[in-house]
């Protein structure tokens, strides 16, 4: 078998802190910067990442050369231009991103400067959750000896570019890290989303053309330009680009993060994890964090691409798989995520300000045994009103994904809820 | 409440990174709270004042977040992750024990002031499920029989 390339977290070892500059130096880093900066032109680099086909790590897969593309020209428009790094990560089951902020800052860095440079903004802001405080403190003792090197500031290694990164600690809402939410957080305003169009490219951070990209997303463009695109391509499987970094959480053996060729199957995915712990079976997966569709034991020949994953029902969000074992309640996980959602309902609207606290209050009812079979078919009522194209963003849509699969898939447990009056499970 | 001119420079040099002063505004409560344990009236005045909002606005922002509490809270405050992963991994368990040992439910403080414990979402340390922080420290794996050594650690 072929040995597994892994850009993103070869220099990442378990329990150790990250490189310092110079060892990430001696091991190949900002080699791509001084190749890239004053040597190729910033269109160039962006149309290289577009025939990458590096697709948003965030969760959407949108290709992020292409959202660069959308970036106005910097003479039509002059001003300041902003690229904004996505390192909310408060979907549940999700903890890729921490891997690769506490693990190697500066390949987050190294990510930032070219992918910066390619769509000529001055400033980048690191949007990190504020629970992330070793994340916060290595990126900022990593920008700080990346500025003393030249790698940061003006006239950057002579490339006549200038750039400035500010690591920006958020204060914990899940809403943030929808992108237009994120900048109005930021701005110092109620983090609320924004109306799209206008998209951050043309108006995003005080107005001004933007960028927001996520963590994984911008740590893979160093790897690009150092090693190409064809050699990018030929990383990933199902015919998507490059790595990703999987995590797998709940009662397997080993859960954790791993980085595998983009489009690895489920089932692979979970034998890295170590298969499930003695005496639990795989009852279904939620394949990338919280707002993801149920995918049943049935369906785990999957390939987790973007185009996969979406085929057989579900996303890939974040990629990283919660397990449902059998000796867990199903109604009871449902519950708790539609806690979280409507807890996390930034109320801008009226269908998810009431009606996911409604949800909830309907699955709490029926795990307790008071449920009726009449409040099955008002979940499916609410569902409807609350999906894609109905609320102002997608937390709701997203909320709906884990609801509408899991009746659909648990009607058995529902039902005998309802009918035992009780919750069979402890 | 007024701001030393040690708050006003440590302040102004987050101000600095921003073209305009209400983005550092989570910042700057953050910065209160750190100092005093939460943000209070006339800290949350005087912040405003420092960036040019109304007080009004900023505490639109401030009761907008989980991180930023406008009432006391205890000495430590213990985050216990209630997300999906940590639920299914027995964060009841953990809190039922928290509450054998300190006596305080979730968003209750302890009658001598030292820890308030709080239900947090998911802390990106879900391979370590259950997990809580306490303050800034995390921990992960927790088991009840390891509480007691967590909450009171030997000096
Ligand atoms: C409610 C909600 C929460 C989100 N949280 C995150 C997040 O924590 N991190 C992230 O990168 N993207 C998150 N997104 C997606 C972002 O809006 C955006 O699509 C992403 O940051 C774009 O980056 P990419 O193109 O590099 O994937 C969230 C979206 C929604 C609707
Ligand atoms: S869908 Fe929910 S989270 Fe999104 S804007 Fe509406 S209320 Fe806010
Ligand atoms: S679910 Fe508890 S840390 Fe992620």
């Amino acid at each position: 078998m072929m040995t597994l390339e892994r850009p993103l977290t070869k220099n990442i070892k378990p329990n150790t802190p990250p490189m310092g500059l110079h060892a990430y130096q001696a091991a190949g880093g900002y080699e791509a910067v001084r190749q890239t900066l004053g040597r190729v032109a910033p269109a160039d680099l962006v149309e290289m990442v577009i025939q990458s086909g590096l697709g948003g790590r965030g969760g959407g897969g949108f290709s992020a050369g292409r959202k660069w593309q959308l970036m106005p020209d910097p003479k039509a428009d002059p001003g300041p231009r902003y690229l904004v790094i996505n390192a909310d990560e408060m979907e549940p089951g999700t903890f890729k991103d921490r891997l690769l902020l506490e693990g190697d800052p500066h390949q987050m860095i190294e990510g930032i400067i070219l992918s910066a440079y390619a769509i000529q903004a001055d400033i980048s802001y690191i949007f990190v959750r504020g629970e992330y405080g070793t994340a916060i403190t290595r990126l900022e003792s990593a920008i700080g000896a990346a500025r003393d090197a030249g790698l940061l500031g003006r006239n950057i290694l002579g490339s006549s570019y200038d750039l400035e990164i500010h690591v920006h600690g958020g204060a914990g809402r899940y809403i943030c890290g929808e992108e237009t939410a994120l900048l109005n957080s930021l701005e110092g305003r109620r983090a609320v989303p924004r109306a799209k169009p206008p998209f951050p490219q043309i108006s995003g951070l005080w107005g001004r053309p933007t960028v927001v990209n996520n963590v994984e997303t911008i740590c893979n463009i160093p790897h690009i330009v150092l090693r190409g695109v064809d050699w990018y391509k030929s990383l990933g499987l199902d015919g998507e680009s490059g790595t990703k970094i999987y995590g797998v959480s709940g009662r397997v053996k080993s859960p954790g993060t791993f980085e595998l060729p983009m489009g690895t199957t489920l089932n692979d995915l979970i034998e890295h994890a170590g298969g499930m712990r003695e005496g639990y079976q795989l009852r279904a997966v939620l394949p990338g964090g919280a707002s993801t569709a149920f995918l049943l034991d049935d369906q785990l020949d999957i390939p987790l691409s973007f185009a996969g994953v979406a085929k057989a029902g579900s996303r890939l969000g974040t990629g990283t798989a919660i397990i449902l074992d059998d000796r867990t309640c199903p109604v009871g996980m449902l519950h708790n995520l539609q806690h979280f959602f409507a807890q996390e309902s930034c109320g801008w609207c009226a269908p998810c300000r009431d009606g996911l606290p409604w949800v909830e209050r309907i699955l709490a009812k029926i795990e307790s045994g008071q449920g009726e079979m009449s409040d099955l078919a008002l979940l499916d009522d609410i569902a409807g009103t609350l999906g894609p194209g109905r609320t102002f963003c997608a937390l709701a849509p997203g909320a709906m994904a884990s609801l509408v699969s899991g009746l659909t898939y648990f009607r058995a447990e529902f039902e005998q809820h309802i009918h035992t009056k009780s919750c069979g499970w402890t | 409440m007024h701001l030393t001119p040690a708050d006003i420079a440590a302040l102004g040099e987050i101000v600095g990174h921003y073209p305009h002063k209400r983005a550092a505004c989570i910042d700057a409560l953050k910065y209160m709270q750190a100092r005093h344990g939460y943000v209070s009236d006339q800290s949350l005045e005087a912040i405003a004042v420092l960036l040019d909002m109304s007080p009004a606005e900023l505490d639109e922002v401030a009761t907008f977040y989980n991180l930023i509490f406008r009432k006391p809270v205890g000495e430590k405050v213990i985050y216990l992750c209630d997300s999906v992963t940590c639920w299914m991994l027995g964060r009841d368990k953990i809190a039922r024990k928290i509450q054998d040992l300190i006596g305080i439910r979730q968003g209750e403080t302890s009658t001598d002031g030292r820890y308030t414990l709080l239900p947090i979402v998911c802390l990106g340390h879900c391979d370590h499920a259950p997990a809580m922080m306490i303050d800034d420290r995390l921990f992960g794996d927790v088991e009840p029989g390891q509480l007691p050594g967590i909450l009171e650690p030997p000096d």
